[in-house]
């Protein structure tokens, strides 16, 4: 039984895809995702789908929907590595991914949610991690 | 009595090349910088001895039949030849012409008997109209596979992804949007972020005519892939009279950065990767401007 894993860097999560997500193993890995945000207080998910080639609506639903889950739990998604061809045929299925950062490769992506997550954190006293810069 | 006809054109083999190239040659239209004599020399005779092998008494009442296959073919391929080497219509159309002159000249010659003559000349005439009409059916088609070549090579050559900076594209798009264009815009420009790793496209539409819904749409595709892509696009060049158009049309274009120049897209891009261009404090004749 495939599983994809889901890597833990400080307070983000880290997850490549380098097989060709069929249903099953997507539901799962949405499953697993929000879970182990709640377990682990993460503030931001990383996913890289440099390796994917095909996509379809499903897959697209699925990575929205983690977006909008994370969301809730107070985490932002980047998607970053996506392939030209993967892009367009989002945009053609009319799914534009709203509510996912997205960036052009996992350093561009970890600067990003450090951003955005820093940048929260600045502006709101209450948050657990005010005042840990040691990201 | 039919019998005669193939057997006047094979004892006539010769003399009818001979007079059709004296024909050719003689016409003020020949192209001989197009087409040597020795060439059309073989051309012509090629299509004779093909022409002559296949005509029998039966299939002269039919010029639909099968076996003109071989001239039909041979006549395409001649013309489409020269559709690309830019021979005129009537230059094509006049080499096949031509030799039904000359064959009808010869039967005039062999056959005394008028009746004959005209019921024979009436099939030949009808034999060869069916090729010089396939002729310029191939001859036509020559000429649009030329226009679709063309056509594609101005898709290829008018999308021109220029780095204007480390991280930064142009793409200055002229003539109108279509769907095939904005595919091929669409991956040419998504494989250059990949390439270069650059986080901003500038989508320059000065150069296109009008936008209308359909333009728009196609530029909001171009956005949102580039956005799953994980660069910023902006789209610049924005004149007065397309502003007007799109807001009357009701498009939405406010989830996108618009600016009306590419100097204004291009100071944005900078902003947004913090760069600072400014002038040189020093009074110099040869300020120059570089990146801080």
């Amino acid at each position: 039984m495939d599983k994809i894993p889901i890597l833990r860097m400080g307070r983000f999560l880290l997850v490549t895809i380098q097989v060709d997500l069929y249903d099953k193993l997507a539901l799962d890995l949405e499953a697993d995702l929000i879970k182990m945000v709640g377990k682990t207080n993460a503030r931001g998910i990383l996913i890289d789908i440099s390796a994917v080639n095909i996509v379809d609506s499903f897959m697209g639903r699925i990575i929205s929907n983690i977006g909008a889950m994370a969301k809730l739990v107070d985490a932002e998604t980047v998607v970053v590595g996506m392939q030209p061809a993967v892009a367009i045929t989002l945009v053609e299925l009319g799914l534009p991914l709203r509510g996912v950062y997205t960036a052009l490769n996992v350093e561009k992506g970890m600067d990003l949610l450090k951003s955005k997550v820093l940048r929260e954190e600045e502006t709101d006293p209450d948050d657990d991690y005010a005042g840990d810069s040691s990201v | 009595m039919a019998i005669q006809i193939t057997k006047i054109f094979k004892k006539k083999k010769a003399s009818i090349l001979e007079r059709w190239m004296q024909n050719q040659l003689a016409h003020v239209g020949l192209r001989e910088d197009l087409i040597s004599n020795d060439d059309l020399r073989a051309d012509s005779s090629e299509l004779i001895v093909t022409l002559l092998d296949t005509l029998n008494e039966k299939n002269l009442d039919d010029p639909d039949s099968s076996d003109f296959d071989p001239v039909v073919e041979l006549l395409n391929s001649l013309s489409l030849s020269r559709a690309r080497q830019g021979f005129s219509p009537r230059e094509t159309g006049l080499f096949i012409i031509g030799l039904k002159e000359v064959l009808i000249g010869v039967l005039q010659e062999e056959i005394i008997d008028h009746k004959e003559l005209a019921d024979l000349s009436l099939k030949v005439h009808r034999l060869l109209d069916n090729f010089s009409i396939s002729t310029f059916e191939a001859y036509i088609k020559g000429r649009e596979e030329v226009i679709l070549r063309q056509t594609d090579e101005i898709a290829e050559i008018s999308t021109p992804v220029i780095r204007v900076w480390d991280g930064i594209l142009a793409l200055p798009i002229i003539g109108t949007l279509d769907s095939a264009r904005t595919q091929v815009i669409m991956e040419t420009l998504l494989t250059e972020i990949v390439e270069s790793g650059s986080s901003i496209a500038i989508l320059d539409i000065s150069g296109v005519p009008t936008v209308d819904s359909l333009v728009a749409q196609h530029l909001l595709k171009t956005v949102s892939a580039t956005r799953l892509m994980g660069a910023e696009c902006i789209i610049s060049g924005i004149r007065p009279e397309i502003a007007q158009t799109i807001v009357h049309l009701g498009i939405d274009l406010a989830t996108i950065i618009t600016k009306s120049t590419l100097a204004s897209a291009l100071q944005h891009a900078f902003k947004s990767l913090r760069l600072e261009v400014r002038q040189q404090r020093i009074d110099s004749v040869l300020s120059r401007v570089k990146p801080q």
